[in-house]
């Protein structure tokens, strides 16, 4: 049967071809609206490391004097140097690592690049481990490295490409800030999305060419980017004493059971640190997952929320519009259903055939809808935003996209279809 | 126009009728407050930044290793800066307005207050305040004797007590002290008292993280930097000299140094447009969904009014043949359609307020100022009116013989 219904269908919207065409057009505008929007808020509020986010955690406490203490605020989002090492060396956790953002100037042995600034990062060992950053030649350095504030560096694979022509350049000697550094090892690609491990640094930004322990760049007075926030005497010239907090500190706890030993710890180190007079205020201490840290930061701009909202509002109009002109072009066909009917077809294979057309125009409203969301999202790329590089459609959003429109049809149909099947038989004939 | 016949053929075409005020609501509904939104941004677009923005042009250096003797590179640096042709100030400054990044404290009226009374931005360096062009509304500029090397503050705490002075916005002034005058009067930062001794018009912060409503709360230091703490050159110039400034800068800056790199070099005008771009972009969506759902719209109300008219074919040519006159159909639709929309358009307001009060809940936003409604009720009319003419017209065109033939 539904192959006649279908045959039905397509007769009819190649009857009314204006009519069909404007629903076509406005499920198509509403669903490629709706489904960029959505696969701009997909791509954002996605989870950048699926396997392990779960075992991720990222540890606060409270260090701040009395001045401005407020009961119900919460922790800083950063640790201080001292809290930072501290935790570090209690290897509390499976893995941890302490870490900054920073810019450090390149100067290429190749007299044919000029030196210039690459984004860096300033971290301890556990770092790869535990993200699973991959390599594409050697490893990252080890805790010993960190110890000894080594000069040892890890290459992204673009940074790699640009100074050594993507040639394993592991054990060659790079110069930084006119120091020299061992290239340990080098990246496969990885750009986690969104940058969870540094917020500060911009939440979608491209990431750090070049890694460097964290001991070597504070000793050598390394340019750090991102935020610090200071209380009491505040900042001077020796950040390892400041009372600032400035770095990002991340833990693999495997187990729920390691997790809650874990938060007893930062409790446990919070009160022996108001002991000792360190910490003034109540213990305040968190232990967010990874996907919990970007909820609470709110990583996702509200300016994609908003959009996206418009977006439902556009396809909910366009919804409505359907609804009314089909329901136009199923009541101009009262005479032809009747007919039917009156030849013994039940109400219930009217409503049918009539919900298959509605089917086949959200069909095509869905290719419509689908070459939409692919310009809409290549408009978006165009956009000045650090994300909008991201904004592409995958295959479950390209799924979507289609079940949406057919569903949005349908749902747009079922009220037209019911009203054309109430018509009497008998009472159509005998008004023709 | 007799508005029974209407309403009781109404009556007869319920489902159709409720679905186009349904969707004049809505459009109604979300085109104010998009509406809204854009003229936020656009607002937000022309936020005042107190600095001579047409005159001004930055140079950002890094050094490669640590630079020896940062304060003497400083001064010579500015000298050779002064000396390129065009320039008509240059100071070396911690910050720049619109580039984000800041350095910022909190500011008490009282050393022994708990919780700070606001958060102010720091901007330093010499003859920054003349650089910039901020405007002086009272008090003075900092003498040449106030300035304080800031290298020499940062490494030894007991200086800091001696940065005696400080000027800050007419904003921050009125926020601190509302109705008085801020000159002469003390803030701290932490137990450290200064002295304000000028207030600006305007300046604005480099970034604006704290909200909008904190956009002027701004203080300058007399601080002199290095190119050890400091990184900005600002340029003063004529408008249409800034390109040529910046190359001859440059050029100054690379020969008297080769040991660092040149990060960047723009005007304000630039770095104005690229820190309010995201608002742009956004405006420009909005322009465009408002398009697409009044397009819709009036495409649903042509749809929905030609079916409506081919319906009532029969009915218009026995009224044709009872009299009616051309006008007298043309306006019957024309009518119909008004009186839809007109119940679309209060539906809408209600809808659009309800909205409006999502976004403020949520987005931060103010309330709808109702001017919006009566100017969306106007368009939405004269699209409804635009859209419904086509099919109208076909209607009064038709016939009075129809009445005699069966459909």
């Amino acid at each position: 049967m539904f192959g006649y219904y279908l045959d039905l269908a397509l007769r009819s919207l190649r009857r009314n071809k204006a009519l069909t065409a404007l629903m076509v057009v406005a499920i198509a505008l509403g669903i490629g609206a709706s489904m960029t929007t959505l696969t701009v808020l997909h791509v954002l509020s996605g989870d950048p490391l699926p396997d392990k986010s779960g075992k991720l955690f990222y540890p606060q406490l409270d260090p701040q004097d009395m001045d401005g203490y407020k009961p119900q605020d919460d922790p800083p989002a950063q640790v201080s140097w001292i809290d930072g090492m501290a935790l570090l060396h209690a290897k509390r956790a499976r893995y941890q690592a302490l870490m900054t953002g920073g810019a450090v100037p390149i100067q290429p042995a190749q007299s044919s690049i000029d030196p210039f600034f690459e984004d860096a990062r300033y971290t301890s060992a556990d770092f790869f481990p535990m993200f699973e950053v991959p390599f594409l030649y050697g490893q990252g350095w080890n805790a010993a490295d960190d110890e000894a504030g080594a000069r040892v560096a890890v290459l992204t694979r673009e940074l790699n490409d640009k100074l050594f022509g993507g040639k394993d350049s592991t054990g060659q000697t790079l110069r930084m800030d006119d120091v020299a550094f061992r290239i340990v090892g080098v990246l496969d690609a990885w750009r986690p999305t969104p940058h969870f491990y540094d917020l500060n640094t911009g939440s979608y930004s491209s990431d750090e060419g070049v890694f460097v322990p964290l001991t070597t760049a504070t000793d050598l007075k390394f340019a750090r980017n991102g935020s610090t926030d200071c209380w009491g005497k505040g900042s001077g010239d020796n950040m390892k004493i400041a009372t600032c907090t400035w770095l990002q500190f991340w833990v693999q706890l495997d187990t729920p059971a390691d997790a809650a030993a874990y938060s007893e710890f930062l409790l446990n180190y919070s009160r022996e640190q108001k002991t000792l007079g360190r910490f003034q205020r109540p213990a305040n201490v968190r232990l967010p997952d990874l996907m919990g840290w970007l909820d609470y930061n709110k990583v996702v701009p509200s300016d994609v929320h908003l959009q996206a909202w418009l977006a439902f509002g556009f396809l909910l109009v366009c919804l409505v519009n359907t609804v009314g002109l089909m329901l136009a072009k199923f009541l101009r066909r009262s005479g032809e259903l009747g007919v039917r009917r009156a030849l013994g077809a039940s109400r219930r294979s009217l409503f049918a055939q009539l919900l298959v057309e509605a089917g086949a125009v959200g069909l095509v409203g869905g290719i419509g809808g689908l070459l939409l969301a692919l310009l809409g999202l290549w408009l978006v790329r165009r956009q000045p935003s650090d994300y909008a590089a991201l904004a592409h459609l995958d295959l479950p959003m390209l799924l979507a996209t289609f079940v949406s429109a057919v569903v949005a049809s349908l749902l747009a149909g079922l009220l037209p279809a019911w009203r054309a099947c109430l018509i009497p038989p008998a009472l159509q004939l005998k008004s023709n | 126009m007799e508005l029974g016949p209407i309403l009781s053929t109404l009556r007869r075409h319920k489902i159709p009728a409720l679905l186009l005020i349904l969707e004049i609501a809505l459009t109604c509904a979300i085109v104010c407050n998009a509406v809204f939104l854009i003229s936020q941004r656009l607002e937000r677009n022309k936020m005042v930044s107190g600095v001579a923005e047409h005159e001004l042009v930055q140079l950002q250096v890094a050094n490669i290793g640590k630079p020896a003797n940062a304060k003497a590179r400083a001064q010579e640096d500015l000298a050779l800066l002064r000396q390129v042709p065009g320039v008509t100030a240059a100071a070396l400054v911690n910050q720049v307005p619109f580039t984000n990044s800041s350095s910022n404290t909190s500011i008490k009226l009282d050393p022994t207050q708990k919780l700070p009374t606001l958060n102010a931005t720091m901007y330093m360096g010499e003859s920054l305040i003349g650089t910039y062009g901020a405007r002086l509304v009272a008090g003075r500029d900092f003498n040449a004797d106030e300035y304080m090397d800031f290298d020499a503050m940062r490494s030894d705490p007991d200086l800091q007590n001696k940065v005696g002075s400080v000027i800050i916005t007419q904003a921050m002034a009125e926020r601190l002290w509302p109705g008085e005058s801020a000159l002469g009067k003390n803030i701290y930062l932490g137990e450290t008292s200064v002295r304000v001794i000028g207030v600006m018009q305007a300046l604005i912060r480099p970034s604006l993280f704290m909200g909008d409503d904190a956009a002027q709360w701004t203080m300058v230091f007399p601080l002199r930097m290095s190119t050890a703490s400091a990184s900005r050159y600002v340029l003063r110039t004529a408008p249409e000299q800034r390109d040529r400034v910046l190359e001859g800068a440059a050029k100054v800056l690379r020969k008297a140094d080769p040991h660092r790199i040149i990060l960047k070099k723009e005007t304000l005008d630039d770095i104005r447009s690229d820190f309010f771009r995201n608002d742009r972009a956004m405006a420009g969506i909005l322009v465009g969904v408002i398009v697409a759902l009044l397009a819709v719209t009036a495409l649903g109300i042509v749809g929905l009014a030609s079916f409506w008219v081919a319906q009532r074919r029969r009915t218009i040519g026995v009224r044709r043949a009872l009299g009616a006159t051309r006008r007298n159909i043309l306006n019957y639709f024309q009518t119909e359609n008004f009186l839809l929309a007109t119940i679309g358009i209060a539906l809408g307001m209600v809808l659009a307020y309800g909205i409006n009060l999502f976004l403020m809940l949520h987005y931060e936003l103010p309330r709808l100022p109702a001017v919006y409604f009566p100017v969306g009720a106007i368009v939405l009319w004269l699209i409804g009116q635009a859209a419904v003419l086509g099919p109208a017209l076909r209607a009064a065109a038709v016939p009075p013989v129809v009445a005699t033939r069966s459909v």
